[in-house]
């Protein structure tokens, strides 16, 4: 991160995530973790482990294969004054728990006129890459930023995941904490004392004059190292990760727009309805018709994801992609560019080795 | 049931074109599994695979009875049903590798087998999300009147999944001809049955619907046979669905190629007594050895076969991304 000094230990993105759910369950005894395989040796791919030994099976549990009725559980126990952690392996399985989240977990606050109150946080993961496939690949995120009365959350570091799980932890709402598969042996310095990445605030991750590049969770990596080819051709990106995705830091993106007059909005989803459509509307109608701001969305191809190594590398953009496009928008006139493949590759992407 | 393993069992005493057609499945889903085991780590298979290793005796036992015009519902798990169905093996091995003739055509991957030619409807990576579609061919089948019937295979955890009570309760409702069988290999990932369900009576539980039910825990084929001939009959005539519970033992880890007793979840000993009466082995004690060496030459070439087409058949090119998102 460049806004801030370093400081505290270089930290894995799965070892912070653990850090800050095992401080917090210090804190408040009203926190619990289930879900399914949240207890047993592989622990989350290692963001629970350790849990269930220091804070024993009353709050750390797994659960039968019922993802409906154990979200209308956790809602029911978060109403009750619990505060649960609610964890999918995978994200797909989301698509289970979609009538008690938008039904009563989103709307239990506002149709229950404000005497109740549903601090749950809903852990899953994105999967990406060793023939995930069309049901554990799906970055479902902009279905619940569709839905008034649901958080949304997207960390993209170890940094953030750890700030914004105590932050999710101690808000009164539910909160939909999307994590990423690839992410987690990143690393980044991570304060050992709690702390809070709050709601509502953006970050810009990185200066540029000539567009603006909102990168949505792992995707800012991605963004970044094409930040970097697009400045060997003399343009400047600007990377900004909004974090929050509901509550939206709407105003930081729009400063950045507004000088650079360009916007690409580069999501680990599809573009139709998507995380970047909303960003982009939102920057559009701030800015007005005198705006003059060109736009871009970047986001999977629009099938279902398949496992097929050829097609996989298809579906998906990547910094090559991610760079032509903004090159394309920045300099409609020049002829198209693309990076050498070989130098778009991130390295904590080439050594994932499945299955698991 | 009986477990006695010598050619006195009176399943087995009857009829040795029945015990050389069970075999035959059986090591062919054997020597299937194993060659994917064999090969994974070199990367050639670059997906997840759930190995079925120590369950296909219920798969081949449910299919053989049968016809072409029945379907079966599979599950991540599903090699072996999918094979003992009649799905095509190069097409599967194909899938694997993530090949254009594959039989998702390299779009689906080893969680989502699909042969409909042969009637297997498919898979889900999604736990218990296929017990409702399978109802719904089963619904089909008795408004086209096709006699057919379907056999829906699930773990013990899709019973823990609302789904499924919703889909026995509609099923038994129109008397639908559909078999649901529940492989209960005490796991669900990392999980016992003792941390994920109140009681163990399953069948009880089915029951409650008004559907018949059966219960096999001694590993056995020709049981698992003889139910499911017994249930395709009374589907046919009209009586509705059948609930069979077969217990099992996954012997490798829940996904990928190894064993995984050194992960102290589950102890070794577990497995022994299914190692012990192995019904790939049972079964080739149980025919002629000349005969059993010669079907060992054929299914081993049929094996080879597979993965040399899988190895040498073409990659999908990225021009093919976008085929088959709609009709």
């Amino acid at each position: 991160m460049t806004t801030s000094m370093p400081e505290g230990r270089l930290l894995r993105y799965v070892d912070a995530l653990r850090e800050a759910v095992a401080q917090e369950m210090r804190r408040d005894g009203d926190v619990f973790v289930f879900g399914l395989d949240v207890d047993d040796h592989k622990s989350i791919q290692g963001s629970t482990a350790g849990l269930l030994e220091e804070f024993g099976p009353e709050r750390v549990f797994t659960t039968p294969l019922s993802e409906d009725a154990m979200t209308g559980v956790a809602i029911g126990a978060a109403m009750a004054g619990m505060r649960p952690i609610h964890v999918h392996i995978r994200m797909d399985f989301l698509l289970l728990c979609m009538n008690q989240l938008v039904n009563i977990g989103a709307k239990a606050r506002a149709m229950y006129g404000g005497s109740v109150k549903v601090p749950l946080v809903v852990r899953s993961m994105v999967g990406k890459s060793w023939g995930q496939g069309a049901q554990h690949s799906q970055g479902l995120h902009s279905m619940f930023m569709h839905v008034p009365g649901l958080k949304v959350v997207a960390p993209s570091n170890a940094h953030d995941v750890k700030g914004c799980m105590i932050a999710a932890i101690r808000d009164d709402n539910p909160v939909i904490f999307m994590e990423h598969r690839l992410l987690y042996p990143t690393e980044a310095y991570v304060p050992e004392t709690p702390y809070e990445v709050l709601p509502g605030k953006a970050r810009v991750v990185a200066p540029g004059d000539d567009v603006t590049l909102v990168g949505i969770s792992n995707m800012v990596l991605e963004c970044l190292r094409a930040r970097e080819l697009l400045a060997e051709i003399g343009i400047g990106a600007e990377v900004i990760d909004p974090i929050w995705l509901t509550p939206l830091d709407i105003d930081t993106i729009v400063e950045s727009a507004r000088r650079t007059r360009r916007l690409v909005v580069a999501d680990n989803g599809w573009t139709a309805c998507g995380a970047g459509a909303e960003i982009v509307a939102a920057v559009l109608e701030r800015v007005g018709p005198e705006g003059g701001i060109a736009v871009k969305r970047i986001g999977f191809a629009a099938t279902a994801c398949p496992p097929s190594p050829v097609l996989e590398a298809a579906f998906y953009p990547n910094p090559g992609t991610v760079a032509s496009t903004v090159h394309a928008l920045v300099r409609p006139t020049a002829p198209a560019w693309t990076p050498d493949p070989e130098r778009t590759k991130l390295a904590h992407q080439v050594q994932f080795r499945g299955p698991f | 049931m009986s477990i006695v393993q010598d050619a006195q069992d009176p399943a087995v005493a009857q009829d040795l074109a029945v015990i050389e057609r069970l075999y035959r499945a059986l090591r062919l889903t054997r020597l299937v599994e194993d060659e994917v085991a064999r090969v994974y780590p070199t990367d050639v298979i670059k997906s997840p695979v759930h190995l079925s290793i120590g369950q296909e005796f219920i798969s081949v036992g449910v299919c053989d009875a049968l016809e072409p015009r029945d379907h079966v519902s599979i599950t991540y798990r599903g090699h072996a049903a999918y094979i003992a169905k009649g799905g095509d093996l190069n097409a599967m091995i194909a899938e694997m590798y993530g090949k254009k003739a594959g039989c998702g055509q390299g779009r689906g991957g080893s969680m989502h087998l699909v042969d409909m030619k042969a009637g297997v409807i498919g898979a889900s990576a999604v736990v218990g999300t296929s017990i409702p579609v399978a109802t719904g061919f089963a619904l089909a089948a008795k408004r086209k009147t096709t006699g057919g019937v379907v056999a829906c295979f699930i773990g013990d955890g899709a019973t823990e999944e609302g789904c499924f009570a919703e889909s026995l309760n509609f099923a038994a409702l129109h008397k639908l001809p559909i078999l649901f069988v529940c492989e209960n290999n005490g796991y669900a990932i990392h999980e016992p049955l003792a941390k994920r369900w109140a009681t163990e009576r399953l069948c009880e539980r089915v029951a409650t619907y008004g559907i018949p039910t059966t219960k096999i825990t001694d590993g056995d084929v020709f049981a698992v046979r003889d139910a499911a001939r017994s249930a395709v009959a009374a589907m046919r005539a009209g009586h509705g669905p059948v609930f069979l519970e077969v217990t099992c033992y996954r012997w490798r880890e829940h996904v990928g190629p190894n064993e995984d007793f050194n992960q102290g979840y589950r102890p070794a000993s577990e497995m022994t007594p299914w190692a012990e009466r192995d019904e790939v082995a049972r079964l080739a004690g149980l025919l002629p050895s000349e005969r059993v060496a010669a079907l060992e030459t054929e299914i081993t070439a049929t094996v080879a076969a597979a993965f040399a087409f899988a190895e040498t058949s073409p990659f999908p090119v990225s021009e093919d991304l976008y085929d088959h998102v709609y009709a």
